[in-house]
């Protein structure tokens, strides 16, 4: 396999961001081709595509699209969700900071289809440096005539609002995303209703991944078949995986799903100089983790799942030899429950509790007994809390344990720092040595 | 088993079939699971659940399994559906362990306080800890803490380390009550209820969060720390504060009640219940008279035995004989207003009575009369839930009758119910119902009700306040017969409607029958065991007519009772009026101003201590039994009966029991009602720079006398402030902070004035909130013209 570059074909551009550049490439030729199309055709074609949402979850955004009830004569809205905060992921943030257009097109032609006339572009408020350049974008369109009042002569209008988060990892979470952006406590709903029936301000609505959508213009132009001639059967198309952590060169690495690992990896110069893999992370802290041993792995939605875990957010990182499973572990959990939004008692009170049984273990003060109570723990807030957030703070510290258990039998004796010294895991260690 | 009462098994449109821990139900579609089991006895253990509020699913205690789905799901947001099969932790060890697994989450971060908490005892936290907890605790760090406890009122005490964060609170205000005040902040484990800075919980619902808190973090001031659930005897009550008729739990201890709660009455108050029928019961130790007292030759007050105060009372009444008038209260128990109104009759031969020691009119007795009496059940709250259309008349349903509030509420918020309301402004109350006001100056309510496009079948709800300004209960009733809308009055004291039912009026006679009939006259009589010539033919005088006459010397004596001078339309009026008679009896609870006036002051016994009905708004009777029954406080029927046996009387209605009966005996009055009223309106008065016309009523929260004592509700009081239009406040050079003194030549009153979008030329100020005294300082009612003008004298 290869590389596919597509949403990052012209990256390198100098001023790759400004529309000037995005339309030399094609850009908005696509929304031109959809206005001449139906909105159900448009819905047609994505749908043939088998486009899945890059978001973590891989629902298929054609069928995503086609469940907002057509004529129904109430208000429609498009969401994007580029809320983007989970630990290890980092590719909406650089695609919105090097190519906003595709975002703003794929918004276009997605609001058509499901016939909105308002779209919100919801972005992680502590990257103002990304909203700025979307913020940007969005006006460009604007003056170009690709957004506003009857596009392209269509008759068609859309109006696209770029609204800043406030710091909340749960307001990923789609529900709490709507009721973060109608100015509510960000709070996952109870569902249903779903949002295709009753989303923003209680209309239909579509909350798509911001990668998602910047896919679909190229969809429109070159067609559901050139689509599926990447990637597999049951994940098509390519996709932006961003590999970090202990690798020589951390990036982002369009390719098509289905690319092995051991691939990507080579994409990314293998592991820095001296080290050794010692486990990895398919796509943010919230899936299962691997070993070595599962480095040819396709980085399908399939393949991942077969292994026991999840493709995710498609944003690997990678973690080398020194690196104590006991102190990944912890880091992630003190996430948890530093964004656990507080409303479901299994996922307030379990991360709690979790948490601050592992800063033992990494502090070399746990029981061995524990390990068994943190295990039931995650069981309990496993399929029983009120939204994914909960499940997937259940999900580390069992991902761990099934490779790495002697290291948590040993954190009951010896801290995470003794047995695996900070120092060992720096650059600057090595290069002066 | 089926759950319908009929026992078939036929699945109508509206059924469902399903099955509960392998038994089958039949419950109507949307039933949720929660409550399909908990209808065929099975308890799904809850926290967040509240079958008033909407589902959250937040605690996630009450997980269930359902067929075909792999996770457990909330059983308190999902309905059951056609052939669903559910399981319970009474059949499934994964609703088993799911529940356990809750229950010990929610005990890692929760004090083991229980010995001090108010809630030990009686809280379900504790109660289904016992039954879905572990033993011992596997938690083995550090628990959450705060500092504690917050205050959220002057009445509402929060300890966030016991909280569950159900969110029943938070939720009750917003959904309920319409007064989001409390909300959630923060997060994750440090999730918590709170305030916005310097802005308490003022609502005047926020008592039921206390009793809906299922575990002890919301706490009153009134009670924290005073008592244990387990040394309280609990007996249903009904609330003595306003018309609604709430149901209530008193609880007492050692003979002292210790705290009030809402009980559950779905066709009045629901679950809920007001802040001041809640916590104002602190009256019923304050200032108690227990010993009758009479006034010696000297002209001291001393302690009577029972027979010598009754022979002294009785005494003083032959001496003024023919020349009594009778003032009462609108507080009297149905069958304490019985005693008075038949002892006036017998016993003084007298209709000089009246109960209406508030604004009132003559045009309003003919209303009472021939509207009101006999007509109960004609509106109900379940009328006011279902209805298109309502309209107020000189009616603020928050602050004078908060129960019929929350149910307009409740029907505003489903969407269906359209409100207008007759004010001079757009109360935040009148807002909470969507309800739309026709900006209208006191006076001119007729004018505007006839003016107005009112929807045929409407509800109209006119209050108290319609009898200061004549012509409008007129109208009122020519409207709602000219729009077939039916019509209900909604007094504001417990007792007022249960007077009129039984003719504690100049013009009635008990059941609504007019003194002017003869067959009324002989229908009563047969009952009293007397002729009909002995009962007084023509129509006596009412209220301000009786002081009138004591001021004149046509009256003689009065006989007062379960009144409170400060409510009197006048205060110095009355005052006088006792002045210039030669002999007072008072009948009370509390000593005051006037029974240290009395000739003679006889101690009757309070709501607690006695048995009684009041009828309430709807015309429905609440009958309450007596709660703490060691003391020996008599009812005023029973002091009314001795005094009359004293005078030779067979007078009856000893007992509570032949009061009733007799009562009973009055069948419905079918003959010739009273005339309906048709009295011609005058309009609002013509007001010019540096005056305006008054706007007042009651807040519910006021220096009322039932409400001394309870210093932490009397916190939750809304700020006293002065309202006018832009217009009229700018004509008279006043702006929005000023102080404006309002006054007349009785005196003044001087308050923060706030300007808002309201009708012109018109001044509105709280009728008892501290300043704001507008019987006593000013001596004027609704529509009167006041002096206006900036600052202070």
């Amino acid at each position: 396999m290869a590389l596919t570059p597509v949403l990052t074909a012209h990256w390198d551009d100098p001023n790759s961001f400004e529309i000037t550049s995005y339309k030399k490439h094609g850009g908005y030729v696509a929304l031109k081709n959809s206005l001449k199309m139906t909105p159900d055709e448009v819905i047609g074609i994505v749908k043939d595509s088998g486009l899945r949402g890059r978001g973590g979850a891989g629902f298929p955004t054609g069928m995503k699209w086609s469940f907002v009830p057509q004529n129904d004569g109430k208000a429609h809205y498009l969401v994007v969700n580029a809320d983007e905060s989970e630990p290890g992921a980092c590719k909406d943030i650089p695609l919105m900071l090097a190519n906003p257009h595709s975002l703003v097109e794929g918004i276009a032609i997605g609001s058509y289809a499901i016939r909105a006339n308002h779209a919100f572009i919801y972005i992680r408020g502590e990257v103002p440096h990304a909203i700025r350049r979307v913020m940007n974008a969005v006006e460009q369109a604007y003056a170009d005539g690709f957004l506003g009042k009857n596009i392209q002569g269509s008759g068609f209008n859309l109006d696209v609002v770029v609204h800043a988060g406030a710091g909340a990892y749960i307001c990923g979470e789609e529900t709490a995303l709507l009721d973060s952006l109608e100015g509510r406590r960000g709070q996952p709903r109870l569902k249903p209703p779903f949002p295709a029936v009753a989303g923003l301000y209680a209309s239909p609505t579509v909350v798509n991944n911001a990668e998602t959508l910047a896919s679909v213009p190229s969809i429109i132009l070159n067609g559901a078949d050139w689509f599926k001639s990447m990637g597999t059967e049951k994940s098509p198309g390519f996709k932006l995986f961003a590999v970090s952590g202990h690798v020589k060169r951390p990036g982002i690495y369009e390719a098509a799903l289905g690319t092995p690992m051991s691939e990507l990896l080579d994409y990314a110069g293998g592991m820095r100089k001296g080290s050794k893999l010692k486990f990895w992370i398919p796509g943010g802290s919230s899936v299962p983790m691997l070993t070595p041993d599962h480095i040819d792995i396709p980085m399908s939605y399939e393949d991942l799942s077969a292994a026991g875990t999840m493709l995710g957010t498609g944003t690997p990182m990678m973690f080398d030899h020194t690196t104590s499973v006991v102190k990944a572990v912890t880091r992630w959990l003190e996430f948890y429950k530093h964004e656990s939004c507080g409303k479901c008692t299994p996922c307030r009170e379990g991360t709690y509790w979790i948490t601050g049984v592992l800063e033992k273990f990494e502090h070399g003060k746990g029981k061995e007994e524990e390990l068994e109570v943190i295990n039931d723990v995650c069981g309990q807030i496993a399929g029983r809390s009120f939204c994914a957030l909960g499940d997937a703070a259940a999900t580390p510290f069992p991902g761990a344990m099934k490779y790495f258990a002697e290291e948590f039998r040993q954190a009951t004796k010896t801290s995470a720092d003794a047995s695996f010294p900070p120092s060992a895991t720096t650059i600057f260690e090595k290069a002066s040595v | 088993m089926t759950l319908t009462s009929d026992n078939k098994q036929t699945n109508t449109e509206n059924s469902i079939t399903a099955t509960i821990d392998g038994i089958q139900v039949q419950v109507p579609k949307g039933t949720l699971i929660i409550r399909a089991a908990e209808r065929m006895g099975t308890f799904v253990p809850r926290f967040c659940d509240h079958p008033a509020l909407a589902p959250v699913a937040a605690c996630r205690m009450c997980l269930v399994e359902i067929e075909g789905m792999p996770k457990p799901q909330p059983s308190c947001a999902i309905a059951l559906t056609e052939g669903m099969n559910v399981k319970t932790q009474m059949t499934s060890t994964v609703a088993q362990e799911a529940q356990a697994g809750v229950m010990e989450f929610l005990l890692i971060n929760h004090p083991l306080d229980c010995p001090v908490c108010d809630k030990g005892g009686e809280c379900p936290l504790q109660n289904q800890a016992m039954t879905a907890g572990r033993a011992e605790s596997r938690f083995d760090i550090e628990k959450r803490t705060f500092p504690k406890p917050i205050e959220l009122s002057t009445e509402i005490l929060l300890d966030r380390e016991r909280c569950v964060e159900c969110a029943r609170c938070t939720r009750f205000s917003e959904e309920i009550a319409g007064d989001p005040f409390i909300e959630l902040l923060e997060r994750g484990a440090k999730q918590q209820v709170g305030i916005a800075t310097d802005e308490p919980f003022n609502s005047y619902f926020s008592g039921n969060t206390v009793q809906i808190c299922p575990v002890g973090a919301l706490t009153s001031s009134s009670y924290r720390f005073r008592a244990r659930p387990f040394d309280l005897v609990s007996v249903p009550t009904t609330c003595e504060h306003c018309a609604a008729g709430c149901s209530l739990r008193t609880d007492y201890r050692r003979e002292t009640v210790m705290r009030r709660l809402a009980w559950e009455d779905p066709a009045v108050n629901e679950d809920w219940n007001c802040d001041k029928g809640r916590f104002a019961f602190a009256y019923l130790k304050e200032n108690r008279l227990t010993q009758p007292k009479v006034r010696t030759k000297n002209g001291n007050q001393v302690d009577a035995l029972w027979p010598d105060a009754i022979d002294f009372a009785v005494k003083g009444l032959l001496q003024a004989k023919g020349k009594v008038g009778v003032l009462l209260g609108g507080r009297l128990t149905m069958e304490d207003a019985y005693a008075y109104s038949k002892f006036a009759r017998l016993a003084l031969a007298t209709n000089d009575i009246d109960f209406r020691n508030r604004v009132n009119s003559e045009e309003e007795q003919d209303f009472l009369g021939s509207v009101v009496a006999g007509s109960g059940g004609s509106v109900t709250y379940a009328d006011l839930e279902k209805a298109q259309n309502v309209v107020l008349v000189n009616f603020e349903p928050e602050e004078e009758s908060p129960i019929i509030f929350l149910r307009l509420r409740k029907a505003a918020q489903k969407g269906n119910l359209k409100v207008t309301a007759i004010a001079p402004y757009l109360t935040r109350s009148l807002e909470k119902i969507n309800a739309e006001v026709v900006a209208t100056k006191p006076g001119d309510e007729a004018k505007v009700l006839r003016g107005l496009k009112i929807a045929q079948e409407s509800i109209i709800l006119v209050g108290e306040r319609a009898a200061a300004t004549p012509g409008t209960l007129s109208a009122v009733i020519e409207i709602a017969e000219k729009t077939n809308s039916k019509l209900s009055w909604i007094p504001r004291r417990a007792g007022e409607r249960g007077a009129v039912e039984i003719g504690a009026l100049p013009n009635l006679l008990p059941g609504g029958r007019p003194v002017t009939e003869v067959s009324a006259r002989n229908d009563v009589a047969a009952i009293w065991g007397v002729n009909g010539s002995d009962i007084p033919n023509k129509p006596g005088r009412n209220h301000s007519e009786i002081i009138q006459a004591a001021l004149s010397g046509e009256i003689k004596a009065l006989v007062i009772a379960g009144l409170d001078v400060m409510d009197a339309p006048d205060p110095q009026a009355l005052g006088q009026a006792i002045n210039a008679v030669d002999f007072v009896i008072t009948l009370g609870i509390q000593e005051n101003s006037l029974t240290r006036y009395a000739n003679v002051s006889l101690p009757v016994a309070p709501v607690t201590e006695k048995s009684g009905t009041f009828i309430n708004w709807e015309g429905r009777p609440r009958p309450f039994g007596r709660a703490i029954t060691s003391t020996n406080a008599l009812t005023d029927a029973r002091v009314l009966a001795m005094m009359a046996e004293s005078l030779g009387l067979d007078f009856g209605l000893q007992t509570i029991e032949e009061l009733r009966q007799e009562l009973s005996s009055f069948g419905s009055w079918n003959g010739k009602k009273l005339d309906k009223p048709n009295v011609a309106s005058i309009g609002a008065a013509n007001v010019s720079v540096g005056s305006a016309i008054l706007s007042t009523w009651n807040l519910l929260l006021d220096d009322g006398a039932l409400q001394k004592g309870e210093e932490h509700l009397a916190g939750t009081q809304r700020p006293v402030i002065a309202h006018l239009s832009a217009k009229t406040a700018a004509e008279n050079n006043l702006e929005s902070g000023d102080k404006v003194t309002i006054s007349n030549s009785r005196g003044s009153i001087i308050i923060k004035l706030e300007i808002i979008e309201m009708v012109n030329d018109v001044v509105w100020i709280p009728s008892n909130n501290h300043d704001s005294k507008v019987k006593s300082k000013l001596g004027a009612k609704e529509g009167d013209v006041v002096t206006i003008q900036k600052g202070s004298f």
